[in-house]
């Protein structure tokens, strides 16, 4: 239950995806987030589909595991489908009830609505899924590296994130002992009204909390035993590099960001 | 004898489907008899602690079954919280469980879960916490007030005060010094001799399994090549070293002088008092 979680979890592995420099990808990333605001019609979804498609392949990730992300977001999107198959009123009326009607309109933009969610999230998962935390902060400090000269903290940002990053999966696996353990006691998560439910929560929190607290503080101890005082003067052990792959991956990306930006505002496809 | 627990083909394999997939366990067949006191040995990542949670039912078989007294745990949902009543479990560093204001409640946690009337509960909490040593000031401390040991005394007591037919014990002296580990152990031997329950201990520590159990069972790579007496599985010594187990000092110091040529007839000597008759009895011979 609690393993389905996969938000920001890392699969390894050692393909061109995988191979791929930080920065190149989170900047695909963005461009695939922009193209996938400008499409409009089948032609255009289907270029940006085949493109993560192309990508999922490379990578090696599998459908399945993509798929299994979707299913925390799943209620965000029924609700964004229902929300716009009402709401839009567009079109011929194809059925009428009370307050709700449904056009084609609606139905219309329901349909890529929904698709647009599940790419979106599809899109960015796979960058999480083949960039280890380490170098995905890495990537992000080096992108925002511009803004330290507007005083922005940008090294101690790019930490926080990592640690975050980082701790996800720790806490979530000791969520699971600490479930495992109340439930070997008789604890009961899943019945009860909702205030039951919140109580039966207690067990689960308080020594979640206790050790997260022991955790962040061992982990300053560890930090200031190595001498760790903020990213001034810091050097890195893995230095980015920018290779002839990356230039081709990032071209190709802005090339179909063009294409799909000509093939929806030229033509509305 | 009906066995208390029994295993039949038992598999588990996680995370089916992703890249993580990974078997671990591999048709385990085992039957657990009513008032045994067993070892369960295996090195880390060996597949003892996935064994031991499907005994109470926290995870479930990806095939095979899991019965308490000859009946399916996972025959309906009452059951498998049942099993957990009936087959108690206290996990690895169980003192990160603890989360009451005082050390009684914190007991109470699980016979209240049981439904039972406040004096049962009071009285199992007072008799558990009598087992691990846990003197009755402590009781109304706060958990998080207690040192290391005490506070894996306190949720070792909160699994016994639900009294399970079957306790289980993962590593229950990870991280305790000497004194501790003697002083934890002794108490669970005195609960199973007094209380006549069944005890499972996982523990990698040979010293610490050799001493008190009747039977060993080995777990490697998700399956269990040796089950039976300790005289039985340490004579696998060979066996048991390739699998990153040991056998205990004793008996590697026994099976070296044999190798010596001192003619000792135990095939294996796995406990001090052995070691003691074994040697005045070399004694009495004069071969020493």
């Amino acid at each position: 239950m609690l393993k389905d979680i996969t938000l920001g979890q890392f699969f390894p592995g050692d393909t061109i995806v995988h191979r791929l420099d930080p920065r190149t990808k989170i900047l695909m990333v963005i461009i695939y987030i922009v193209a996938l605001f400008q499409a409009k019609w089948f032609v255009t979804y289907g270029i940006l589909l085949v493109f993560l498609a192309i990508a999922v392949r490379f990578s090696k990730v599998g459908a399945k595991a993509l798929m299994r992300g979707m299913k925390p977001v799943l209620f965000i999107l029924i609700f964004t489908g229902v929300l716009n198959l009402f709401y839009n009123t567009a079109g011929t009326i194809l059925w009428h009830w009370g307050i709700f009607t449904v056009t084609t309109g609606g139905i219309r933009v329901a349909f890529f609505m929904v698709i647009r969610i599940m790419m979106l999230i599809s899109g960015t998962f796979l960058l999480t899924y083949t960039t280890s935390p380490i170098l995905l902060t890495d990537g992000i400090e080096c992108l925002l590296g511009p803004l330290k000269k507007l005083r922005v903290p940008v090294h101690e940002l790019a930490m926080m994130m990592s640690i975050a990053l980082r701790f996800i999966p720790t806490l979530i696996e000791e969520t699971d002992k600490i479930m495992s353990a109340q439930k070997a006691r008789g604890a009961d998560f899943d019945s009860g009204n909702l205030i039951d439910k919140a109580k039966a929560l207690i067990p689960l929190l308080v020594p979640l909390f206790v050790s997260a607290f022991r955790r962040a503080d061992e982990l300053a101890t560890a930090m200031e035993c190595r001498c760790y005082h903020g990213g001034e003067g810091r050097t890195r052990l893995r230095q980015l590099v920018y290779t002839g792959k990356d230039w081709i991956t990032l071209i190709s990306g802005l090339a179909l960001l063009a294409v799909v930006c000509v093939l929806a505002y030229g033509f509305g496809l | 004898m009906e066995p208390i627990l029994e295993l039949k083909q038992l598999n588990c394999i996680y995370s089916q489907g992703t890249p993580f997939e990974h078997q671990a366990l591999t048709n385990i067949d085992l039957s657990v008899y009513p008032g045994e006191y067993i070892g369960i040995m295996g090195h880390t990542g060996s597949g003892k602690s996935t064994l031991i949670q499907h005994l109470n039912g926290l995870l479930k078989p990806t095939s095979g079954q899991v019965l308490l007294h000859g009946r399916d745990i996972w025959e309906s949902k009452a059951s498998v919280r049942d099993a957990k009543f009936h087959v108690g479990l206290v996990f690895q560093y169980p003192e990160y469980q603890l989360f009451e204001e005082t050390v009684y409640q914190d007991i109470a946690f699980g016979p209240k879960n049981m439904k039972l009337d406040q004096e049962e509960i009071e009285r199992r909490v007072r008799q558990a916490a009598g087992f691990v040593g846990l003197s009755e000031d402590l009781l109304q401390k706060s958990p998080f007030e207690l040192s290391g040991g005490q506070k894996r005394r306190v949720a070792i007591a909160g699994v016994i005060a639900m009294e399970p037919e079957v306790l289980i014990l993962d590593e229950p002296t990870a991280g305790l010094d000497p004194a501790g580990r003697d002083a934890i152990l002794d108490n669970i031997r005195t609960y199973h001799k007094s209380k006549g329950s069944t005890v499972l201990l996982v523990s990698h520590s040979m010293e610490e399994i050799a001493r008190s159990v009747e039977r060993i069972v080995v777990v490697n790579d998700g399956r269990l090549p040796f089950d039976g007496t300790p005289r039985s599985v340490f004579s696998h010594s060979k066996e048991l070293r390739e699998m990153g187990l040991g056998i205990p000092q004793v008996t590697q110091v026994f099976q070296r002088l044999k190798e010596l040529g001192l003619p000792i007839e135990d095939d294996c000597v796995y406990t001090m008092d052995e070691a003691r008759d074994a040697l005045l009895r070399l004694a009495g011979k004069g071969a020493v």
